[in-house]
């Protein structure tokens, strides 16, 4: 199964968006990335094409939009006029490939610094070859636009611009703010990322589709399993193969087990910022526990790798049941005990409710997915919507919010973990025996005794380590439900184990681009409780 | 000899080197930064916390500015872009100052050898003990608070540390 991209005259490219988001209904745009041909065995009609991922506000369809650029110093035209989202997008893309956007208000690079010459992305950029940064950029010629949009004057106001990050305890990672204060409230914030720039894009296309699952891992480290079957999921559905029921089951169990310690993690540190410690205890030692699960049964704590293309490393050990329930248990016992602290806690209701809210609107133009979107009241969840893995046949329900403020955002949280734990005790339920993997020795290595046992299994894991998992020819977008949002991977493949490329959709790099929006007219302070509710992973926005 | 017997120390005289009593403060009262940038520091989350709980060790007051700190901790993968931070918060701290790589990523760049990573910190600051992982257990770092605590036991005199270091850095 392969996505359909529509084909796009550069010329007409902007019509064509417009058309789809007001007449066709597409409203959410996804992301915006871009392919280089230069390493293509064929000859192709330009040396980059504009990828535009976008999603119907039925949530069930993706579309995608493909352009040729024939001259990439000229452009396309911009589209960040019709999404809020595509403006870092495009940002992005000019940073990574070098393609100009006619009429974009601030093209400059995004996650290379300032002195970085030449564009990382393209084939013809050697991989290693890294460039030392000597200064930090002073942001202010981003500031300075807002401050004149809003006929503010630093000196005739009496401004105070005060910075925060990249290495801030409250920044929750690499994440530099920039926030210009009347007073107490902050009239205008700029967002500065790519502190944690790590080139899994470049990685990617330098390593086989199995020997990037490591790579999947580091994305969102406080979830890195659900990377893992992303990841794999999306290729799956490139070779056309599914897995077993067995294998569906267990990536089930890890996949809500994962979602319920990030939420832990993003609400211990979230609570920890307001000066509840002891909520944190309680919602970070169960996570601890469930880390010694997870050890156990993949041999690392944090960066599990567990997942293969076309299933996963080895079965669920004996007794997993029973470690299992007991880590339920410990976890509603955290969540329990920290909600009877906050629930009726007047700290934490006024300092967290109306506080930067997002209205629904809003939150779909600025690309909110997740529970943030959902907290501004937006059914989306792709385990409804779009449902895979047999996520229809569970009973349990969406967590929706109504206002989309701080407190909303971390509530829908709460109870999406006790959602989550309703899944994981009805799949360790329904649970079957059989395989965990698919039975093609194209895609999984043999047994041990195989491989030493007989010629034909000797090379047909040689082959598989060699050569890697190999890809038919094409591209596809693949979506899931993460911690944090929608996480999709656009992979282009040219039929070898090698991935001709690969993007990832992280639902982080589109909070943190809103995030200098929606702290104004909010004071400092309460920056720090909505960039703690907002969840932003380092790992995964500047990947 | 029992020291919590008091009165048998009424009149003793303990002679010693005042390197020795200094030592022998600084190496249960570290206080570290925490330089946390990706994975590493969620294990150092863990290390805080109350299951290993770093303080066993002395070295529990976390300090976020450089200026009140003696160790720095720098848990996770450092890029170019943000090399110059590292640079500038290295050098605000205080002497004398220790420094742990937490992770495969700040010792030597691990598995990020690419255009964007910085290929371990010594290139720019000088490094004393070196935590091996991807991320590593909560353990490892334990032992690298310890390991340190060992290094500063024998340190002779007062002096700047690593006069000699010259990093890429340094010169621009």
């Amino acid at each position: 199964m392969m996505s359909n991209p529509i084909s796009v005259e550069g010329s007409t490219l902007f019509t064509t968006i417009k058309n789809a988001k007001e007449q066709l209904g597409f409203t959410l745009l996804l992301d915006i990335t871009a392919v280089d041909n230069l390493n293509r065995s064929y000859p192709t009609p330009s040396r980059f094409e504009l990828i535009y991922i976008l999603r119907h506000e039925t949530f069930k369809e993706v579309q995608l939009y493909k352009v040729a650029v024939l001259d990439e110093e000229v452009g396309v035209e911009s589209v960040s006029s019709l999404f809020g989202s595509a403006e870092w997008a495009e940002r992005e893309v000019y940073d990574q490939y070098g393609i100009h956007f006619q009429n974009h208000k601030m093209l400059k690079r995004l996650l290379n610094h300032n002195e970085f010459v030449g564009h990382p992305l393209r084939k013809d950029y050697e991989i290693t070859k890294g460039q030392y940064c000597t200064t930090s950029q002073d942001l202010m010629d981003e500031m300075k636009p807002l401050l004149d949009a809003r006929n503010l004057d630093m000196n005739k106001d009496d401004l105070m611009i005060v910075n925060l990050g990249p290495s801030h305890p409250a920044s929750h990672g690499t994440i530099r703010t920039l926030a210009a204060l009347d007073g107490e409230t902050i009239v205008a914030g700029a967002a500065e990322i790519g502190y944690l720039h790590r080139g899994f894009e470049k990685s990617c296309e330098n390593h086989n589709y199995n020997q990037i699952i490591p790579y999947t891992d580091r994305l969102n480290y406080c979830s890195a399993l659900m990377n893992n079957i992303a990841f794999s999921k999306t290729v799956e559905e490139m070779l056309d193969v599914t897995l077993p029921d067995r294998g569906i089951f267990i990536r089930i169990i890890l996949a809500e087990l994962s979602r319920v310690i990030d939420h832990l993690v993003c609400l211990a540190a979230g609570l920890l910022d307001m000066g509840g410690q002891t909520n944190y205890w309680y919602l970070y030692n169960p996570r601890n526990d469930a880390y010694d699960f997870l050890s156990k049964l993949t041999g690392a704590r944090l960066t599990n790798s567990y997942m293969r293309i076309g299933g996963m490393t080895h079965d669920l050990y004996d007794g997993w049941e029973n470690d299992l329930n007991d880590i339920l248990t410990k976890i509603d016992f955290g969540i329990t005990e920290s909600l009877k602290m906050i629930t009726h806690n007047r700290i934490y209701n006024d300092r967290i409710q109306n506080v930067s809210p997002v209205s629904a609107s809003q939150a779909i133009d600025y690309g909110f997915t997740g529970p943030n979107l959902r907290a501004s009241g937006v059914a989306y969840d792709l385990r409804f919507t779009d449902p895979y893995y047999y996520y229809d046949t569970f009973d349990f329900n969406m967590v929706i919010g109504s206002v989309g403020d701080t407190y909303d955002r971390m509530m829908v949280r709460f109870d999406e973990m006790n959602e989550s734990m309703k899944i994981i005790k009805q799949a360790m339920k329904r649970i079957p025996d059989g395989e965990i993997n698919v039975s093609d020795k194209s895609i999984i290595m043999p047994d041990k005794s195989c491989v030493y046992g007989g010629i034909e299994g000797m090379m047909n894991q040689f082959k598989l380590v060699i050569d890697g998992v190999k890809v038919p020819e094409g591209e596809h977008y693949g979506a899931f439900e993460a911690a944090n949002g929608e996480l999709g991977f656009y992979i282009v493949s040219d039929g070898s184990g090698t991935p001709y490329k690969v993007k990832v959709r992280p639902p982080s790099f589109y909070h943190i681009a809103a995030y200098p929006k929606i702290i104004e007219n909010y004071q400092v302070a309460d920056a720090i409780m909505t960039l703690g509710s907002l969840n932003i992973i380092a790992g995964e926005m500047d990947r | 000899m029992d020291v919590s017997n008091t009165h048998m120390l009424d009149e003793a005289v303990v002679t010693t080197t005042i390197d020795t009593v200094i030592n022998w403060g600084r190496e249960a009262s570290l206080w570290p930064f925490v330089f946390g940038t990706a994975c590493c520091a969620i294990e150092f989350m863990s290390t805080a916390a109350s299951r290993y709980d770093i303080s066993r060790f002395g070295a529990e007051v976390l300090r976020f500015s450089p200026r009140h700190a003696d160790l720095l901790v720098v848990a996770g993968t450092v890029s170019y872009k943000q090399a110059p931070i590292l640079k500038q918060i290295y050098d605000q701290m205080p002497e004398p100052k220790w420094v742990i790589a937490v992770g495969a990523c700040a010792s030597t760049g691990g598995f990020y050898d690419n255009y964007t990573t910085l290929q371990g910190i010594d290139e720019i600051i000088p490094v004393d003990v070196y935590v091996a992982g991807c991320p590593p257990r909560p353990e490892a770092i334990l032992d690298a608070v310890l390991d340190i605590q060992r290094q500063l036991k024998r340190e002779p005199k007062f002096e700047v540390r690593n006069t000699e270091f010259k990093g890429k850095l340094d010169d621009v």
